[in-house]
C-alpha cells in the first residue's frame, strides 16, 4: 500500500454538514469519504492505494479535481484499490455531488 | 420503483429495503473503524469494514438492519465486520426492535484474518440465535452474486426466515474449494448450471431451506421481508421446531440421499418438467413449486 | 467396527479414561463417537468424532440426534462434545442437500439445550478446522483445548489460492503471527478458547462442567487476553452507544 496526501489552499466552495461515502474498495475501484473539516480554507486529501508508483497520475487527477471544485474546509479520504484515472475522477465528483446537493 | 438487487451496492440495498429516508447509520465511514489486521497483509482496508448497520423502519416497524458489501472481500467476515454485526443483534434486544433484517451477500471467515475471523463468525452465529431467545425475528435476505457461503451460509439458517433469489446462493462451501479438495468430476465449478442448480435460490427453495424465493428486485426484496416480518410469531427456538427440523432433515438424507443431480431431487419431488425451472419467473416458479415443496418454518 | 487410530492421531479411548476416570460408556461407529460417562457422580452425554473425520450431513445429523435425545430425555444433563475433524466434508452431495442446515440444526440444537439449563463444552483434543466444528465446539457454553491440539481455519495451500496472498508469506506469518497460528494459545489469546487443559484432565472436565456461566463472554476475553483489541469495543460502541476509545 502506498499512502498519498495533497493539501489546496483558499478553497471557495463550501460542503454540507454530514460526510458522504461513494464506492466500494473493490478490484478496480475505490471509496471517497468526503466531510467538513476546519482547515482554513483547504482542501486537503489522503489517498491510501494498493496501486504502488502513480504518484503522479494521482497528483494530475487531484489537480484537476482542485480546478473543477475548489473546494473549501474540506476533506477527503480514499481507499483505493486499483481505479482507473477515470474512474477516481468520477468517483471524487460523485461524492462532491452528494456533499452539495441540499442548500446549494 | 424496480432496481437490480444483484446489480446494488450494500448500501444501495440497505436504504432501498427500508423505509425511505428512515435509516441512521450507527458506526459510519467517518468513525473510521477498520480492519486492524489488513495492514500486515498489505490489503487495502474499507472505512465500514464492508458492513453498513444500522437502524430504521420496515413498512413502519423499528428494525436493525444490515448490509454486507460483497465488493469488499467478497463480504468476508473479519473481526471488525463481525462485531458490528454482534453488536447490532445485541442493540436490537436492548432497543427492543420489531426485527433484524441481515442482507447476506459473504464467502463467510475472512481468510486475511483467519483466526479472528472465525471466532467473529462463531460471535454472529451465537448473536442471532441470543437474539431470537429475546423475542425478536431475524430475517435473512441473499441475493448477491457471491451468495451467502461459509460459516455464514450456516448463520443464514439460524435465522427465522430466509429470503432468496434465483440469482442468490446459500451453501457452506464453494465449488471451487470442493474442486480443488476432491477434483473436477466431484464438482466442477466452472458448470454455472450445476452450480445453481445446488446451491440457488429455486433450489434451496425446494427442498425447505429457503421461506420465499423473489425476482431480483430490491423492491421484490422489501416486499418480501415485510411480510416475514409480519409472518414471524414465535421467533424462539423450542424443542418441538427443532424435533420437526430434526425430522425433516432425516428424511432429507432418506429420500433424496442418492439423488445424483439437484434435477433428479426436483422429478423426486413431482415438479413437473423440471428442466424448464431454471426458466421460470420468480412468481411463476413460487406459484408451481406450492404443491410440491418440502415447507420448513426455519 | 473401530479403528485403531494412526501414528500422530490421539487415541480418543486413552483419553477417554483420563477425562472419565469415574467411567464411560462411550462407543465409536465410524469415526463418530456417543454415549455417556460420569462426572462428579453425575451422568454426562458425550458425542464427537475422531480420526481426524470430516463432518458431514450424516455425522452433523447424528450429533444433534443425540443432543435433542439428551435435551429431551435427561433434564439438566451435561453435554461434552470431543472435537477432532479435518474440517466439513467436501462434496457435491453435501451441499447439494444442504450442509450449511444440517451444520445450522447442529448449532441449534446445542442452543436450545443451553436455554433448558444443560452445561456444553466443547473439548478441542486433536484437530479443528473451522466448518468442522463451527457448530459444536464453537457454539457450545465453552470451549476447550489440549496443548497439542491444531486449531485452524483452512489448510495453507488452499487460503493461499483463495487469498492470493503467497503460500510462503502465509507458512511465514503462520509460524508465529496470532492471527495465523494454528496453536491453541491463539485461540486462547483471542478469547475463543476459555482454557487450554493439561496435567489432570478429569478434574480439569468436572471444573469445566461445573461452571455456571453460559453468556457468550469471548469478545471480552479477546480484550482482556489482548488477543483481539477491537471486538469487544465495536460490540460495546454499537449495542450501547459507548465511546470507541473507553
Amino acid at each position: 500500500m502506498e499512502t498519498l496526501t495533497f493539501r489546496f489552499e483558499h478553497g471557495q466552495r463550501r460542503l454540507k454538514a454530514a460526510p458522504e461515502l461513494v464506492g466500494v474498495v473493490s478490484s478496480g475501484n475505490l471509496e471517497v469519504l468526503i466531510e467538513n473539516a476546519a482547515l482554513d480554507g483547504a482542501c486537503a486529501i489522503e489517498v491510501k492505494t494498493a496501486a504502488r508508483g502513480f504518484g503522479a497520475i494521482w497528483e494530475a487527477v487531484m489537480r484537476d479535481f482542485q480546478q473543477r471544485w475548489q473546494l473549501a474546509d474540506a476533506r477527503i479520504s480514499i481507499n483505493d484499490m486499483g481505479a482507473t484515472p477515470a474512474v477516481v475522477s468520477l468517483r471524487l465528483d460523485q461524492a462532491v455531488e452528494a456533499m452539495v446537493e441540499e442548500g446549494q | 420503483m424496480s432496481a437490480s438487487y444483484l446489480e446494488a451496492t450494500a448500501r444501495e440495498r440497505i436504504l432501498a429495503v427500508l423505509d425511505a429516508g428512515s435509516f441512521k447509520e450507527l458506526l459510519p465511514p467517518a468513525q473510521r473503524v477498520v480492519s486492524p489486521h489488513l495492514g500486515q497483509l498489505d490489503a487495502p482496508v474499507s472505512f465500514d469494514d464492508g458492513v453498513i448497520i444500522g437502524e430504521g423502519l420496515l413498512d413502519g416497524q423499528a428494525v436493525m438492519a444490515a448490509a454486507q458489501e460483497g465488493g469488499f472481500m467478497g463480504g468476508a467476515v473479519g473481526e471488525v465486520h463481525g462485531a458490528k454485526l454482534v453488536g447490532l443483534l445485541r442493540r436490537a434486544v436492548v432497543k427492543q426492535a420489531a426485527g433484524v433484517i441481515l442482507l447476506l451477500e459473504t464467502g463467510g471467515v475472512r481468510l486475511h484474518e483467519a483466526n479472528a475471523g472465525l471466532i467473529a463468525v462463531s460471535e454472529v452465529m451465537r448473536a442471532v440465535l441470543e437474539t431470537r431467545a429475546a423475542g425478536i425475528p431475524v430475517i435473512v435476505l441473499v441475493g448477491g452474486a457471491n451468495g451467502c457461503f461459509g460459516g455464514m451460509g450456516i448463520v443464514a439458517r439460524c435465522a427465522n426466515t430466509v429470503i432468496m433469489s434465483e440469482e442468490g446462493r446459500l451453501a457452506m462451501s464453494g465449488p471451487e474449494v470442493i474442486e480443488t479438495a476432491n477434483g473436477v468430476e466431484e464438482f466442477d465449478s466452472r458448470d454455472r448450471a450445476l452450480v445453481w442448480r445446488t446451491t440457488g435460490g429455486k433450489h434451496r427453495y425446494l427442498i425447505g431451506d429457503c421461506q420465499q424465493l423473489v425476482s431480483d428486485d430490491t423492491a421484490a426484496f422489501r416486499a418480501a421481508a415485510i411480510a416475514a416480518l409480519a409472518q414471524v410469531s414465535a421467533p424462539q427456538l423450542t424443542l418441538a421446531a427443532l424435533e420437526a427440523e430434526q425430522e425433516m432433515l432425516r428424511r432429507r438424507i432418506a429420500t433424496f440421499g442418492l439423488a445424483d443431480d439437484p434435477m433428479d431431487i426436483w422429478a423426486e419431488l413431482g415438479v413437473p418438467r423440471p428442466d424448464s425451472v431454471p426458466m421460470l419467473e420468480a412468481d411463476a416458479f413460487t406459484a408451481m413449486a406450492q404443491a410440491h415443496r418440502i415447507t420448513s418454518p426455519a | 467396527m473401530t479403528a485403531t487410530p494412526t501414528p500422530g492421531q490421539v487415541d480418543w479411548r486413552a483419553l477417554a479414561q483420563t477425562l472419565f476416570p469415574q467411567g464411560h460408556q462411550i462407543t465409536e461407529s465410524e469415526h463418530f463417537l456417543s454415549g455417556t460417562a460420569q462426572v462428579d457422580g453425575h451422568t454426562v452425554t458425550v458425542v464427537g468424532t475422531t480420526g481426524h473425520t470430516p463432518i458431514g450431513i450424516e455425522i452433523a445429523l447424528a450429533q444433534a440426534t443425540a443432543i435433542l435425545d439428551t435435551v429431551r430425555n435427561h433434564p439438566g444433563r451435561a453435554i461434552v462434545i470431543l472435537v477432532d475433524t479435518q474440517g466439513q466434508r467436501l462434496r457435491h452431495r453435501d451441499e447439494m442437500l444442504g450442509i450449511n442446515s444440517y451444520m445450522a440444526h447442529l448449532g441449534k440444537c446445542v442452543e436450545l439445550a443451553r436455554r433448558q439449563g444443560h452445561r456444553v463444552i466443547g473439548l478441542v483434543y486433536d484437530q479443528a478446522l473451522s466448518g468442522g466444528f463451527i457448530t459444536s465446539g464453537l457454539i457450545a457454553d465453552a470451549c476447550y483445548a489440549l496443548p497439542d491440539a491444531t486449531i485452524r481455519v483452512m489448510g495453507l495451500p488452499a487460503m493461499a489460492r483463495i487469498t492470493k496472498v503467497p503460500e510462503e508469506r502465509l507458512t511465514e506469518l503462520a509460524k508465529s503471527n496470532p492471527v495465523f497460528a494454528p496453536g491453541p494459545e491463539n485461540y486462547l489469546r483471542m478469547g475463543g478458547v476459555a482454557e487450554i487443559w493439561s496435567g489432570d484432565l478429569g478434574q480439569a472436565m468436572r471444573q469445566a462442567l461445573a461452571t455456571g456461566d453460559n453468556a457468550d463472554v469471548r469478545a471480552a476475553l479477546g480484550r482482556a487476553r489482548g488477543g483481539r483489541q477491537w471486538a469487544q469495543r465495536v460490540i460495546d460502541a454499537v449495542a450501547h452507544d459507548a465511546p470507541l476509545n473507553g
